[in-house]
């Protein structure tokens, strides 16, 4: 059985789309009929990343493979990359800038979001070059 | 699940077979089949969209006519608080009662006054924390449907109260076998309804076994009638029974606002019901109370069955409700009374469910996304579904074919002796064949 595979080019320009790739998996999901705590956890995780690489990193990539027993995503970008991995996966701590603070964002709980909602989670990170996160929800 | 009622219904004679209504559907329930509108039955949710958009009015509402009274020895009018808003320079509620009443109701009962016997209750229910917050109303029927087809996992969150209307009809029934001593089957009550959706939940009620409502009387339809009555009244013999509480549940914040919390959000038209209730699934919503959703823009005052503009009919009901008191009607006792409560719960459907088993579910998945990545992507819905990925859909769930698709024809038309048949506005000047 092959996997369903899907692709998405997240822009840095337009913050009034993030949210419509994690919204399609979402939707994929559904109709697959996997459980509810697995389409919770894929597309609040995913959400949280997509707002991520707008924010910071000016957009990226998202591949998605689908399998019935894994959901795994990697989300890539070209962006400033993370200064301190440890202090980012801290809750509350954020470098999100004042006008998307205004519209809500920026609480500092995106990534230990990704941590607490998915199963298995990898960053790579270096300055100047950008960010890949690899993220696995795993169909129990 | 197999035999679904719906009130929204297609006149065949009327229909054109045009996209209007394909466009619109919220739960892409509609397919144009030779010619014509076909709803397909486990998708519709009686929001009543179709009605108010299509041109040639084949949409419409199966409800009863005023003749329908005349089945019953005792008749109770209960009409919804919509109804208020929908007559202009009415100063006082009670010109609608009595004017009910020379139509041919025995009584009248105010649907806002189990409005404001829910608000009570629901106050009592959200301090006993009992269901997981944020808490979503359930008054708008088309809300719990789009909920148990397409947000099944929020069922949990749904407050299990039954509506203003059950409420009313059931103390309306009460009150009436004591007065008269009929027996119930010789009460009628009748609702005077906004939207189809009502429609719906009377003759097929989800959490109750049968509704205490007899029939549904359309508000446009009634309108002229009672509007001529209530042009001859000197003065009104009847007075209201509500509140402001009870008279703003017409429209969207009503409910939401007699809470007396300031937790909540209200949201109204079903495009924005649909993107809250992605947000409530996402956990976004957490910090709030409780989430007031209506399917019609407006709320209730938007039902495809009013006469009035929502805004202006919103904008009278603030006049009107102005020196009511806040309350006229309290639940006696503590608690929730039970017979205000659900007695069976709200239970998901899996209709959007592609198949049995995940393996297979995805095989088809992959076919879907397959087929949609070499259609268009115009949604132009000249197919009869309404976007191309719902073609796509409908092919692997082996309803529809390519052909079904006029930019697939012209590909395999074009370079062949059949090219000039292609219309103008579909044919490729490029001769080379696209994939």
């Amino acid at each position: 059985m092959d996997e369903i595979k899907l692709h998405f080019e997240v822009s840095g320009d337009d913050f009034t789309r993030a949210g419509e790739a994690s919204g399609e998996v979402k939707r994929v999901l559904k109709e697959i009929w996997f459980s509810s705590a697995v389409i919770r956890n894929v597309s609040i995780a995913m959400y949280e990343g997509e707002i991520n690489m707008v924010i910071h990193a000016g957009g990226g990539e998202i591949d998605v493979e689908i399998s019935p027993e894994c959901i795994s995503m990697v989300l890539a970008d070209h962006g400033p990359g993370i200064e301190n991995v440890e202090l980012a996966m801290q809750e509350g701590y954020s470098t999100a800038p004042d006008n998307v603070r205004c519209l809500g964002f920026g609480a500092g709980m995106g990534l230990p979001n990704i941590k607490k909602y998915t199963d298995e989670m990898d960053i790579q990170t270096e300055l100047g070059v950008g960010t890949t996160i690899t993220l696995k929800v795993y169909n129990q | 699940m197999n035999s679904f009622f719906h009130s929204v219904r297609l006149d065949e004679e009327k229909c054109m077979g045009c996209t209007n209504c394909i466009k619109r559907c919220p739960t892409q329930a509609i397919r144009v089949r030779n010619g014509k509108a076909n709803i397909i039955s486990e998708l519709c949710i009686d929001c009543g969209e179709c009605i108010r958009v299509c041109p040639h009015h084949a949409k419409y509402a199966e409800r009863d006519s005023m003749n329908r009274i005349l089945e019953f020895k005792h008749r109770i009018a209960l009409p919804a608080p919509a109804l208020y808003g929908q007559f202009n320079n009415l100063d006082d509620i009670g010109y609608i009662i009595t004017a009910l009443k020379l139509l041919g109701f025995d009584e009248v009962f105010e649907v806002s006054r189990g409005a404001e016997l829910v608000s009570e209750a629901t106050r009592r229910y959200l301090e006993e924390n009992k269901i997981p917050k944020p808490v979503i109303s359930s008054a708008c029927p088309a809300v719990c449907r789009l909920i148990r087809i397409c947000f099944p996992n929020l069922i949990p969150h749904v407050l299990p109260l039954n509506s203003p209307m059950e409420e009313a009809a059931r103390l309306a029934r009460e009150e009436a076998i004591k007065k008269t001593g009929l027996p119930s089957e010789d009460i009628g009550v009748f609702f005077i309804t906004p939207c189809p959706a009502k429609i719906t939940a009377i003759k097929q009620p989800i959490c109750l076994p049968q509704s205490n409502v007899d029939g549904a009387i359309a508000m446009k339809d009634l309108y002229p009638v009672l509007l001529k009555q209530m042009n001859h009244l000197g003065a009104p013999d009847d007075s209201s029974n509500s509140g402001i509480i009870g008279v703003s549940w017409a429209s969207s914040g009503g409910e939401a606002a007699a809470l007396l919390k300031e937790r909540y959000l209200a949201a109204d038209g079903i495009e924005n019901v649909i993107k809250v209730l992605e947000e409530i699934e996402d956990e976004k919503l957490d910090t709030l109370d409780f989430i007031e959703l209506n399917a019609c823009s407006g709320g209730c005052v938007g039902g495809s069955l009013t006469a009035e503009n929502p805004y202006v009919a919103k904008a009278r009901l603030q006049q009107l409700r102005r020196y009511l008191p806040v309350s006229a009607n309290h639940l006696m006792d503590e608690g929730v009374p039970q017979e205000m409560e659900w007695q069976r719960p709200l239970e998901g459907l899996s209709v959007l469910k592609l198949a049995e088993n995940v393996s297979d579910a995805m095989a088809m998945m992959k076919r879907i996304k397959e087929i949609q990545s070499r259609l268009p992507g115009l949604d132009c819905g000249t197919c009869g579904a309404p976007s191309c990925r719902a073609l796509a859909e409908d092919i692997v769930r082996g309803n529809a074919t390519l052909h079904d698709c006029v930019f697939s024809l012209r590909n395999e038309l074009s370079g062949t002796d059949m090219q000039e048949f292609i219309p103008a506005p579909f044919r490729n000047t490029d001769a080379e064949k696209e994939e």
